[in-house]
C-alpha cells in the first residue's frame, strides 16, 4: 500500500506532460537498460529510473544516456550518480563498513545455521540407543513371559 | 444506522473473543467440561458478529454512505459496483475488518471441523484464538475504525485509488490474508501442546493440514500480487523485492519450511521443538508483516514517529505474542520427547538442512528489508537495498535447497547410502545437466553459466518430482495395471510432487525471463513500425476512450512476425475523474512461451508517442509454476488420513 501511495507522490510530479522517453543510440541500449535498473529514482518510494516517469528521473536518464554516449564506463557512472546523491541511488549497497552485516551477515547465517544442525544431528546419532539396558532387560523379560504364556 | 449496527456488532464480537479466550482456557486447566465447551459456541458467535460488521461495511459501500469517513475516502457514486464491494478493503482501516474477520473464520472452522480433538487440546486452541482476535478487534476499534461517521456527508466520495481497480486487486488481499491468519491455527496449535506438555502423533495429524491449507493460501495470494504487479504497474516486471512483497515473503518462506518439518514430524516422531517454534515464528512474521505494512514505518522511519499510534500498538502487541511465546516455548519445550532415532546420512538430515535454507534465507530478506530502516534510525547515511543485492545473495541459497528439493523425496528415512541414491538419480542428473546447456543454446542460440545453471536447477526439481512418482509405478507387481497403481498412490505423494513440479516450472520461468527478456522505450510516430525480439509492432493510431469513471487515450498497436498478423494490441493512458493522475494501463498478448507487453507512455510531439514495449519469454510459467504449488498443497491437506481422522468421531 505504501508503494502505491508514494507512486502517487511520483505521479502528481509528473502532471505535467514531460517527455518521459529517450531514444539512446542502439549500441548503448543494453548498457543503458541495465544501469537505469541499477539506479533509484530519488523522488519516489521505491522505484528504479527505468520504471520511473518522473521529471528527476527522465533527467537522470539524460545524464546517463550523454555519459553513455561521451565514452564512460558503467563504474564511472555509476560513481558520478553516488558522488552526486550519495549511496542512496545505487540498488546494490557499496561495501562498507556499515554494510558488512548485510553483504556477510546471510553467509555467516548460512554456516551458522548447517555447521550448528549437522553438529546436532551427529550429537543424536551418537547418543546410545533410545531404549536404555534396563528397558532392553524389561523388554526381554516381557517376550520371555508372553512365551510361556502361550505354550 | 447501518454503519452504528455494524460498530455494534464489532463490540460485540470484541466481548465474544474475550470469552473464548478466558473461559475455554481456565476450563482447561480446571478440567472442567462447561467452561471448555464455551470454546466453540463463543468462537461461531465471534465469526457471526464480524460476518455482520463486514456486510454492514459493505452495504455502506454499495449505498453510497458517503457520511461514513472511510466510505467517503475510498468509493465514488461513479465507481463500478464490483470495485466498490473490494473497496471495502482498499485502505486500512476495512482491510484490518477483513484480517479479524478471516481470523474469526479460521477459528469458526477449527470449531466447526473439530469433533474428534480431546476437549481440553480444542478448548486451549480456540482460547489462544480467541486472544489475537481481541487484539485485533480492539486495534480496530481503538485507532482504525471504519464505522467512524462524518459531519457534515461528503457530497461525494474522494474514489477508490485507481491501481486498485483491477481484477488482481479484487483478491489479492482477502488470499493474502487468509494466509497470514491461516497460520494462527498453527500457532496456537502449537501453544496449546506448549501448555498442556501433550505433542502426539495426533497433535501433528491435526495440525499439519491447518498449516498446509494457510500456506495454499499465502501461497494464491502472493501470486496474485505478483500477477497484479506484472499488469497494472506497466514495468512489465512480476518481483520488485519491495519491502511490502517481502513482509508476504519472509512469512511463505518459513511456511514452507513448517509444511516439511511437520511433516518429520508426521512420520518420524522427530524434530517436535523445532516444528513448535516454526509454527511460533511463522505467525509471528505475519504480525511483523503486518506491522511493516500498517505502521507507516516503510516509508521513513520519521513518518511512522510523526503518527505513532497504529504502529506502537501493534509493535507493542508484536512484541507480547512473540515474547510471551518464545518465554513459553523457552521454558516448557524440553518436555518433548527427542523422537526417532537417525544417522548424519538420511531424510531427516536433508529436511532439517532444507528447513536451515529456508530459514536463512528468510533471515537475508528480513536483513535487507530492515537495513535501510536501521541506519535511518541511527542517523547513518541513507542506503537503498534493492533488487541487485536480494538476486545476489537469494540465489546462491536457492541452489543448494533446490539440489537437496530433488534429493529429498527419494532418500529413505533413518539411514541412506550416498552411492545408492547416486545411483538412483546419476540419470536425472545428466539430463537435467543437459538440459541446462541444450535448452537456452537450442531456443534463444545463447546462454550463461548462470543460466545453464538455473535451467538445469529447473529441470533437476521437475524430473525428481516426477520419478517420485514413477518409480513406485516401475516397481508394481506384474499383475496390476499402470492406472491401477497409479491410483493407489497416497494423495499426499502426489501433493509433493505437483508442488515440486510447479517448483521446477516456476524455476524455468524465472529464468527465461530474466535472461532473455528484451524491451525498448522510444518514441514512435503513428504509421510506423519498431522491431523487436522478431516481432514488428506497428502504432496504427491513437483515440480517446471513455470510461465509467476515467478518461482515455487508446492506442493501436498492430503486432506482427514475419508479416503474419499476430494481435492488436489497445494500451491506454487513464485519466480517472476524481483523482486526476495518469495511469498507465499495459495491453498485453499472453501466451505459453512469450508474452508481448506495449505500455502507452506520453506524447512526445503532434502524432509521436512514447511506447514502452516489453518481450517476455516464459513468464506466465511464473504463476503457472506457483498456481502448481498451491495444487500441490490442497492435494497434501486432503489426504485421505486426514479426511478419516476428521471424519472418526463425527
Amino acid at each position: 500500500m505504501n508503494k502505491i501511495i508514494a507512486l502517487f507522490v511520483c505521479l502528481l510530479a509528473t502532471q505535467l506532460v514531460y517527455a518521459e522517453i529517450i531514444n539512446v543510440q542502439p549500441q548503448y541500449e543494453d548498457r543503458y537498460q541495465s544501469l537505469l535498473e541499477e539506479l533509484r529514482c530519488l523522488v519516489c518510494q521505491n522505484q528504479t529510473l527505468a520504471d520511473s516517469s518522473s521529471e528527476l528521473a527522465t533527467d537522470l536518464r539524460v545524464q546517463v544516456k550523454d555519459m553513455l554516449e561521451q565514452g564512460s564506463s558503467d563504474q564511472q557512472i555509476l560513481d558520478f550518480m553516488s558522488a552526486r546523491y550519495g549511496d542512496f541511488v545505487l540498488y546494490t549497497p557499496p561495501v562498507k563498513s556499515h554494510t558488512l552485516f548485510l553483504w556477510l551477515g546471510p553467509f555467516a547465517l548460512l554456516l551458522i545455521g548447517v555447521v550448528t544442525a549437522l553438529w546436532m544431528i551427529a550429537q543424536r546419532a551418537k547418543q546410545a540407543p533410545t531404549i536404555s539396558e534396563a528397558d532392553q532387560q524389561r523388554l526381554h523379560n516381557l517376550l520371555a513371559d508372553q512365551d510361556t504364556g502361550e505354550k | 444506522m447501518i454503519p452504528e449496527l455494524g460498530q455494534f456488532a464489532l463490540i460485540i464480537a470484541l466481548c465474544l473473543a474475550i470469552a473464548q479466550s478466558v473461559l475455554p482456557m481456565w476450563g482447561a486447566q480446571t478440567n472442567n467440561l462447561n467452561l471448555m465447551s464455551v470454546g466453540r459456541t463463543a468462537a461461531s458467535g465471534q465469526f457471526l458478529f464480524l460476518l455482520i460488521a463486514f456486510l454492514c461495511l459493505a452495504y455502506s459501500f454499495v449505498d453510497n454512505d458517503f457520511s461514513v469517513q472511510y466510505v467517503a475516502n475510498n468509493s465514488n457514486t461513479l465507481l463500478p459496483i464490483y470495485y466498490r464491494i473490494s473497496a471495502v478493503w482498499g485502505a486500512h482501516e476495512g482491510s484490518l475488518l477483513l484480517w479479524v474477520l478471516a481470523l474469526s473464520g479460521w477459528g469458526f472452522a477449527v470449531a466447526v471441523k473439530s469433533r474428534s480433538l480431546p476437549d481440553d487440546v480444542i478448548a486451549r486452541v480456540l482460547a489462544v484464538m480467541g486472544m489475537i482476535s481481541i487484539g485485533f478487534i480492539l486495534f480496530t476499534l481503538l485507532t482504525s475504525n471504519p464505522f467512524d461517521r462524518m459531519f457534515p456527508a461528503a457530497a461525494e466520495g474522494r474514489d477508490l485509488n485507481p491501481l486498485l481497480q483491477d481484477p488482481g486487486l479484487v483478491i489479492h488481499p482477502p488470499m493474502l490474508y487468509m494466509g497470514y491468519v491461516g497460520f494462527s491455527v498453527a500457532f496456537a496449535f502449537a501453544i496449546a501442546a506448549l501448555i498442556s506438555g501433550k505433542l502426539d502423533s495426533a497433535w501433528v495429524r491435526w495440525s499439519r493440514p491447518w498449516a498446509n491449507i494457510a500456506w495454499v493460501f499465502l501461497t494464491i495470494g502472493i501470486t496474485l500480487g505478483s500477477w497484479w504487479a506484472y499488469h497494472e504497474l506497466g514495468w512489465g516486471g512480476w518481483w520488485f523485492w519491495d519491502p511490502v512483497e517481502n513482509a508476504s515473503f519472509m512469512p511463505w518462506l518459513v511456511a514452507t519450511a513448517l509444511i516439511h518439518s511437520l511433516a518429520v514430524t508426521e512420520k518420524r516422531a522427530t524434530f517436535k521443538s523445532w516444528t513448535v517454534l516454526l509454527s511460533i515464528l511463522v505467525f509471528s512474521l505475519s504480525l511483523l508483516g503486518t506491522f511493516l505494512v500498517r505502521s507507516g514505518v516503510l516509508v521513513s522511519v520519521h513518518s511512522f514517529a510523526s503518527d505513532p499510534a497504529r504502529g506502537v500498538y501493534i509493535l507493542a502487541f508484536l512484541a507480547v505474542v512473540v515474547g510471551g511465546s518464545l518465554t513459553l516455548y523457552a521454558w516448557r519445550s524440553v518436555q518433548f520427547s527427542t523422537g526417532g532415532r537417525f544417522e548424519v546420512m538420511s531424510k531427516e538430515t536433508m529436511l532439517l538442512l532444507n528447513n536451515v535454507l529456508l530459514v536463512v534465507a528468510m533471515l537475508t530478506i528480513l536483513i535487507g528489508t530492515l537495513y535501510p530502516l536501521f541506519l535511518d534510525a541511527l542517523g547513518l547515511p541513507k542506503l537503498s537495498v534493492g533488487p541487485p543485492y536480494f538476486s545476489a545473495v537469494f540465489v546462491p541459497l536457492m541452489l543448494p535447497l533446490i539440489f537437496l528439493m530433488g534429493l529429498g523425496p527419494i532418500a529413505k528415512w533413518r539411514r541412506i547410502s550416498i552411492s545408492e541414491l547416486f545411483h538412483k538419480l546419476k540419470f536425472l542428473l545428466a539430463i537435467a545437466v543437459i538440459l541446462g546447456v541444450i535448452l537456452p543454446i537450442a531456443i534463444y542460440r545463447d546462454t550463461t553459466i548462470m543460466t545453464s545453471l538455473g535451467i538445469a536447477a529447473g529441470g533437476w526439481a521437475f524430473a525428481t518430482a516426477v520419478y517420485a512418482v514413477a518409480r513406485l509405478i516401475m516397481k508394481r507387481d506384474k499383475t496390476t495395471s499402470v492406472f491401477k497403481s497409479l491410483s493407489k498412490v497416497p494423495r499426499a505423494l502426489y501433493g509433493m510432487s505437483v508442488a515440486h513440479i510447479g517448483m521446477g516450472i516456476f524455476i524455468f520461468g524465472v529464468v527465461f525471463t530474466s535472461a532473455f527478456s528484451d524491451q525498448k522505450e522510444i518514441a514512435v510516430k503513428v504509421g510506423t513500425s519498431v522491431d523487436l525480439a522478431g516481432y514488428s509492432f506497428l502504432l496504427r493510431g491513437v483515440g480517446p476512450n471513455q470510461g465509467p469513471n476515467y478518461q482515455a487515450m487508446r492506442a493501436q498497436v498492430d503486432v506482427t512476425q514475419d508479416n503474419v498478423p499476430i494481435v492488436t494490441l489497445e494500451p491506454e493512458k487513464r485519466v480517472y475523474t476524481v483523482q486526476r493522475n495518469p495511469m498507465t494501463e499495459a495491453s498485453i498478448d499472453e501466451g505459453l512461451f512469450r508474452d508481448l507487453y506495449v505500455a502507452l507512455g506520453e506524447p512526445v510531439s503532434p502524432g509521436e508517442w512514447g511506447l514502452r514495449i516489453y518481450y517476455r519469454p516464459f513468464v506466465q510459467w511464473i504463476w503457472i509454476g506457483a498456481m502448481l504449488m498451491a495444487i500441490g498443497g490442497i492435494l497434501g491437506a486432503t489426504d485421505k488420513r486426514y479426511r478419516a481422522s476428521a471424519n472418526r468421531a463425527a
